[in-house]
């Protein structure tokens, strides 16, 4: 797993991707940061800075994911992986680490535009982090979902394609819920939609069922990609 | 070794392999045998459990490869068709990702070292692999096999797409690595498994053919011999000779090709060597052999004649049961 792990994260860097996701969603959040607090002169619309970052993973997560499992299937070099001696869960868990650090990676880097505010007033901290933490989390289960299409498929612009439509179709959900008269299929839909989950973090709380609900996003992808390879291998 | 036991494999309803069991013992050099589309890399790819059987097992060493992949795999060695190679890598870095991706307990640099010397790339060690050609793509695929030294190494056709320099490399290669490994090599080419194996599997649409001693199988397709001989002497006298020379079954002039030698057809009887006795005629004679070669049969021959030989042997127990 580690040896996987180690390679992917590699080749993020030997091909231009890596450099593109990291600059692109540097130079994006900038903006995106720059337009929400700092011309804003306050950080009252913290709130909408953070949802423009949803909407940006939407867009630059796939970027990170597309390749994970499409390429090697394409090149045929999932059969070394495959044939190696290491399990299934293994290999999907060193892919999507790999992805996971080159994401963390830049979202630490771009959290030190935080520090900015800090220097012109004094915005509340507890509301910082525990934004922070969502959009950490909200990424996390992005890049299970991406890696989950990217194993269904060996062509990695449709594994983008399908990414980057189902991320908003996620996001958009919640605002759609709104809208639909039937009651049960409202409730449905906000209980799984990510902005709703997402709205007690702006409230700086930690919402224990919703870090839960997270985790458990990112869980059930993560166990469908094993079981995407596991099905390819029997029929 | 290898235990391949009732295996079967349906890609929807189509039957890739089926009901195909057979053995390799250790130290053998397996030839696989088969036309494009028998069933010979689906095999492969459950022997080293990238596929799992619809039925039946495979065992490594004694090892079921569904029960414990991971100790299975460890055994294994694998070429696939196309070489599993990352292109934006160097050969060093490749190799040094498959040394982590197996595990291997070997001091790194030696083993690397040793392995790179046996397949010859050491010269583009520090290369990229997408600038390589296609060739050296072919020896760091085997070089990827080798590390970790596993008991059983599977060959998926190693030398298509070879230049023929590059093919008897690479079976020289195959064959010294038999010395100390059990290898599955398949081909098309029957010249390469007569070169290269100890025993040959025949596979047709998934079944079973022929399983034997490479010399067997080539003696028991191929029946009567075929010769050329290139003779020198007076051609009506040497074609009587020939025809007298006992197990010879028919011959016949083919023409002049040499200045002063001229070839003949010679046709032998079933699982007859005439050699040796048509050389002690023309010597007897003092008529020089200047060149002897033996015709040889083609994949598409042997094909055609074990196939029709199945389908007498099936149609004579089918007659055999209507009389009992």
């Amino acid at each position: 797993m580690i040896a996987i792990y180690k390679r992917e994260l590699k080749a993020y860097f030997l091909t231009p991707i890596g450099y593109i996701f990291c600059g692109m969603y540097l130079a994006v959040s900038g903006l995106a940061f720059a337009d929400t607090t700092l011309l804003e002169q306050s950080t009252s619309s913290l709130p909408t800075y953070f949802l423009y970052m949803m909407a940006i993973f939407a867009i630059l997560i796939p970027l990170l994911t597309m390749k994970l499992f499409a390429e090697d299937r394409k090149s045929r070099t999932e059969q070394v992986l495959l044939t190696a001696p290491v399990s299934l869960t293994g290999m999907i868990m060193g892919k999507y680490f790999a992805a996971l650090t080159v994401f963390a990676a830049t979202f630490l880097v771009n959290s030190f535009n935080f520090v900015l505010l800090f220097q012109y007033g004094s915005p509340n901290t507890a509301s910082i982090f525990s934004n922070i933490l969502g959009l950490f989390l909200i990424g996390c289960a992005f890049i299970a979902i991406g890696a989950f299409l990217s194993a269904l498929t060996e062509n990695q612009l449709i594994a983008a394609v399908t990414s980057i439509g189902s991320i908003a179709a996620i996001l958009v959900v919640s605002f759609v819920a709104d809208k639909i008269g039937v009651q049960w299929v409202r409730v449905v839909l906000k209980w799984f939609s990510i902005i709703n989950r997402y709205a007690p973090f702006t409230n700086q709380q930690l919402d224990i069922t919703a870090i839960v609900y997270f985790f458990s996003l990112s869980a059930v992808f993560l166990f469908l990609t094993v079981r995407v390879y596991e099905k390819r291998r029997w029929s | 070794m290898i235990e391949i036991l009732n295996v079967s494999k349906n890609f929807g309803d189509k039957k890739a392999v089926s009901d195909l069991s057979f053995n390799v013992v250790e130290g053998e050099i397996l030839g696989f045998l088969g036309p494009n589309g028998a069933g010979k890399s689906t095999t492969m790819n459950i022997i080293t459990g990238y596929l799992s059987a619809s039925s039946g097992t495979a065992k490594i060493d004694g090892i079921d490869i569904l029960d414990n992949p991971t100790e299975a795999k460890r055994k294994i060695g694998f070429l696939p068709e196309i070489p599993p190679l990352y292109p934006e890598m160097t050969v060093k870095e490749y190799l040094s990702f498959i040394y982590d991706l197996k595990d291997c307990r070997f001091p790194r640099e030696q083993h690397l070292k040793e392995i790179c010397d046996v397949v010859k790339i050491g010269d583009v060690y520090k290369r990229m692999i997408k600038n390589l050609s296609k060739g050296y793509r072919q020896r760091v695929g085997i070089a990827q096999a080798l590390i970790g030294n596993p008991k059983v190494l599977i060959f998926d056709e190693p030398t298509i797409g070879l230049d023929p320099k590059q093919i008897i490399e690479i079976r020289n290669l195959i064959k010294m690595l038999g010395r100390e490994h059990t290898v599955i090599l398949s081909t098309h080419i029957l010249p390469e498994v007569q070169a290269v194996c100890d025993r040959i599997v025949v596979i047709n649409k998934g079944k079973l053919v022929a399983n034997e001693k490479t010399e067997d199988l080539i003696l028991a397709v191929e029946g009567s011999r075929k010769l050329v001989a290139k003779i020198v002497g007076p051609e009506a006298d040497v074609l009587k000779m020939l025809k007298a020379t006992g197990g010879v079954r028919y011959a016949e002039i083919l023409g002049k090709r040499d200045t002063d030698s001229i070839s003949y057809l010679i046709e032998s009887e079933d699982k007859v060597d005439v050699r040796k006795s048509l050389f002690y005629s023309l010597a007897k004679n003092g008529w020089p052999l200047v060149g002897l070669e033996g015709m040889e049969l083609n994949l598409e021959d042997i094909f055609i004649r074990l196939i029709d030989k199945e389908k007498n042997e099936q149609g004579k127990r089918k007659r055999g049961l209507k009389q009992g």
